[in-house]
């Protein structure tokens, strides 16, 4: 028995319409952001949609994952009995049942089955939304609508089919609505089931076709877009930046809505609003104002404000960095990001949070020369003296004056890119004499251009002086190109990140590595011969976010450290991908902490919970903040020490 | 109304190395910075120019690659900005200096009314602090030096009120305009160029005013025209120091040698 069908096409043609219109006119305000190539690649595409979107490979990273895998599932099978309602509700004779039994009967049963784990999942998501929500502010009446929405398409369907068996109009194997109608309908006779037939199936139908179109203007818009932004996704990291082209009248960064990627704006579409990345924030979970959820909320409401008139050549009426109020974003989040990158690597549909808020700061620094005033001195020392202290250039060699340090030349192998901090922080010097001696000892044919060596200028990019990075970058690669360098050795995971992937633009393709990987390489090959195994105690290790999260390179420095000590290092709670950012990078170890509580702290408390005796870092802005840290907590006896260090203990 | 503000071309001195056997500075791959102290005095004209919408000028004398410091200030805000090169301006000391660019300050200043002259405290190569008050000087303007605050500025009763950073105090002073300004590190923060700005300074005119240009009297200016010679450049010896007592262990009686020590050598008297 089915209602008008007559009814039910013009209603049901309506609801579509509706849908299709708020699709297109959302959707198509993506269109108002710049061009970005993502249609490469069509079988890497296809395979990784299979592998995020379908197999959920990302969300079923966090235990909660689960639940939403099943009710992904879940949808994905009802599809089809969703499918096969409308249709059948449009016309009588399109249903399963027109298929032989052996089909249609497990067919039904599956539908039944997955119709009560839908149920069930959403009852669990509702529950935990109440007694452990992800973030605060999850709990939303949008949440609740729609979970609420889903329950009832479920109870509906129960019900209607649990009257349709009770009278015998359906005879499939449907154990639940079997169940349902039992209880509820039990001896009832056509007369009376006709209108509870009519009830549960219009009330089915309405709730899927309101559903339908409250997608497109709630949270649950990541149905349509999540898909689609897996297929999407960037697939090499996101551990650099485009390039700007510099000509008069042009506009640098981002201020509008518009002038981010369709991509960006698609992003802000495929949210969820899960909160994972603002769980594994530095920032977040330090009290700052940024939240990486909460900026791309900003954009999409920004979008949905500003986008409407934009596409007709209008002028935005909400401004994107503002005063924080919905759809604005204010400056103070936009510079406490530390570019750590963990909620890139956390998010299940690829959102591109970080790189966004460094076009912001270009903006910032670039069209309005308008930034924190601390980085005033690190701008003008960078583009004068080619370092961030401003230290005479001529000082570079300081820290090999009692060393006997080739200058590299067209026979050396090697350029040992030393680095600023290697170069000129006092304490990272001790970690260049370490690499330098532990070099010489493998045999290593390496040199250093002295003098001449210039900043990568990592921090100027990360902190939207684009305009300066692209001058400083250009520079090196000339001297490079010129000197005939061809395999760099850096000690510091900024300016390895920096050599190895923001350098490609501008047509550096030397081999770039970090000497966590080749001391590993050196030891591996037995180039490096350790004297005795190297006493540091209880050995945690720091992964520094721009040689893990960034480059992963995960596994180097751990071996090291077990070849060295001859011990596993200890690991803290947040490890690998989820490491916890020390605080400095993305430039904010030139910035003031004004905000919040420290984020070198919250680390290290973390690496002392687990009572060691030398923490190991990889990267000398990591050791200043642990340094800094330890002696904030008065963990004197706790030593920092890079990896190069740790090795050079073995070569005494 | 136009306010002027001298800046110097200055070898970064952080760099800069004094060559042991000629006593000269040695130059070579030297970057050259805008003098700290006139980046302030460029600053303070620009603020001037967003408060007021006077017309801010930029004025240096050096050799022809002075023109960068000259297209930094056109991308910070300069509305115009003359280079003062010739081989007659060279080895100027800070009477000949003062004479050519207040010359060039008079032909600035005869198209439209000056306001004001604004320099920083000193360059940091020369260090005489003699080159604002000689434009002052030969100007007839009232010479403010070391100021840390503009309190007051009236374009159209032509006064000005600043406040003078002295040893220990401070001076609140009111002059009569035109007037030349020399200004402290403390008075503001220079502000940094916006990339629109850099690009448009990089086609801006730098004017190039020669002597042809200026006609001043060759015997005046340059070499010719500077009494000063430099005899000699040489960095300080220090003398060695030494550990006077054991600070840690016995400090009253180590104060006591000190005291002793440096009346000793006359450098404390009792």
């Amino acid at each position: 028995m089915i209602p008008n069908p007559k009814v039910f096409t013009i209603v049901f043609a309506a609801a579509i319409l509706l849908f299709i219109w708020s699709c297109v006119r959302r959707f198509s305000l993506v269109t108002i952001g710049k061009p970005e190539d993502r249609f490469d690649n069509f079988p890497a595409r296809i395979r990784d949609t299979f592998v995020y979107a379908f197999a959920q490979k990302r969300v079923l990273q966090k235990a909660f994952g689960l639940n939403h895998f099943i009710l992904f599932w879940s949808f994905m099978v009802l599809l089809l009995a969703n499918g096969e309602f409308v249709l059948k509700g449009l016309h009588h004779s399109i249903t399963f049942m027109a298929l032989p039994s052996v089909i249609h009967n497990p067919l039904y049963f599956l539908f039944d089955l997955v119709s009560l784990f839908a149920l069930l999942c959403v009852v669990v998501a509702g529950i935990r939304r109440i007694v452990a929500p992800p973030y605060p502010e999850a709990i939303t009446a949008d949440a609740y609508f729609i979970l609420g929405m889903i329950a009832g398409l479920m109870i509906a369907y129960f019900n209607l089919h649990g009257v349709e068996i009770a009278i015998g109009e359906v005879t499939a194997t449907m154990p639940i609505s079997a169940a349902v109608g039992n209880m509820f309908y039990a001896g009832i006779t056509p007369e009376e089931a006709h209108p509870l037939i009519a009830f549960w199936w219009w009330l089915h139908a309405l709730i899927f076709l309101l559903f339908l179109n409250y997608l497109p203007y709630s949270k649950h818009m990541h149905i349509l877009s999540s898909i689609p932004n897996c297929y999407f996704r960037r697939f090499e990291k996101a551990n650099t930046l485009p390039v700007e082209a510099f000509v008069k009248g042009g506009k640098f960064g981002v201020e509008t809505i518009d002038q981010f990627t369709w991509k960006d704006l698609f992003d802000s579409y495929s949210c969820t609003e899960c909160g994972r990345c603002q769980l594994v924030c530095p920032a977040s979970s330090t009290g700052k104002p940024l939240n990486p959820r909460q900026i791309i909320h900003d954009l999409k409401v920004n979008l949905l404000t500003n986008g409407p008139a934009m596409k007709d050549g209008g002028k935005p009426t909400l401004p994107l960095i503002g005063d924080g109020g919905e759809g604005s974003i204010t400056e103070d989040q936009i510079w406490s990001c530390t570019s750590c990158g963990a909620c890139m690597e956390v998010c299940p549909v690829f959102i591109e949070q970080m790189p966004k808020i460094l076009q912001l700061r270009r903006y910032l620094v670039e069209m309005k020369a308008h930034f924190p005033e601390e980085l005033l001195n690190l701008f003008e020392n960078m583009e004068q003296r080619s370092n961030p202290w401003g230290i005479a250039p001529t000082e570079r060699t300081k820290w090999c004056s009692q060393l006997n340090v080739k200058p590299f030349d067209n026979t050396t192998e090697y350029l040992l890119y030393v680095g600023c901090a290697g170069a000129f922080d006092s304490r990272n010097k001790q970690v260049t004499v370490a690499l330098a001696g532990i070099l010489d000892a493998a045999g290593v044919s390496w040199g250093i251009l002295g003098k001449e060596e210039m900043c990568c200028g990592d921090s100027l990019r990360r902190l939207g002086n684009e305009f300066v990075f692209d001058k400083m970058a250009k520079e090196n690669v000339k001297l490079w190109k010129d000197r005939g360098v061809k395999k760099i050795i850096t000690m510091c995971p900024h300016c390895f990140s920096t050599l190895k992937n923001d350098y490609r633009q501008y047509g550096f393709d030397g081999e770039v590595i970090h000497h966590a990987d080749l001391i590993n390489e050196l030891l591996g090959k037995g180039r490096l011969k350790l004297k005795k195994s190297a006493d540091m105690g209880k050995v945690v290790f720091h992964d520094s976010c721009y040689l893990g999260r960034h480059n992963d390179i995960y596994d180097s420095p751990r071996a090291v450290i077990s070849k060295a000590t001859g011990k596993a290092p200890v690991e803290m709670d947040r490890k690998l991908g989820e490491s916890f950012c020390c605080g400095a990078g993305g430039g904010r170890m030139w910035m003031e902490e004004h905000l919040g509580t420290r984020i070198n702290l919250e680390r290290v408390d973390e690496a002392l919970k687990k009572n060691p005796d030398t923490v190991c870092v990889t990267c000398p802005y990591c050791m200043t903040m642990f340094d800094d840290g330890l002696k904030d907590r008065n963990a004197d006896k706790v030593v920092v020490k890079d990896i190069a260090e740790i090795v050079a203990e073995g070569l005494r | 109304m136009l306010v002027v503000a001298c800046i110097k071309q200055v070898p970064d001195t952080t760099q800069v190395k004094i060559d042991p056997v000629t006593n000269t500075l040695v130059r070579e791959g030297i970057p050259f910075i805008m003098n700290p102290f006139d980046t302030h005095a460029l600053e303070e004209a620009l603020r001037l120019k967003d408060k007021y919408g006077v017309r801010v000028a930029a004025i240096s004398m050096g050799p022809p690659n002075a023109e960068m410091t000259l297209r930094k200030a056109l991308s910070l805000g300069a509305d115009e900005v003359v280079l003062l090169s010739d081989r007659a301006f060279g080895g100027a000391d800070t009477l000949a200096t003062s004479m050519v660019i207040a010359e060039a300050v008079r032909k600035l200043a005869a198209k439209e009314e000056l306001a004001l002259v604004i320099c920083g405290k000193q360059t940091i190569d020369g260090d005489t602090a003699q080159v604002g008050p000689g434009i002052a000087i030969r100007m007839n303007l009232v010479p403010l030096t070391l100021v840390d605050r503009i309190v007051d500025l009236d374009l159209k009763a032509k006064k000005i009120t600043v406040s003078r950073k002295l040893e220990g105090r401070h001076e609140i002073v009111e002059a009569k305009m035109p007037a030349m300004l020399t200004v402290v590190r403390e008075i503001n923060k220079p502000r940094y160029p916006s990339v629109p700005m850099r690009l448009e300074a990089q086609d801006m005119t730098v004017t190039l005013w020669d002597n042809k240009v200026m006609n001043l009297d060759v015997n005046q200016i340059g070499l010719k025209g500077s009494p000063t010679a430099v005899r000699k450049i040489f960095s300080p010896e220090r003398e060695q120091g030494e550990i006077v007592g054991d600070g840690a262990g016995d400090p009253a009686g180590t104060a006591k040698l000190l005291v002793e020590k440096l009346v000793q050598k006359e450098l404390l008297a009792l």
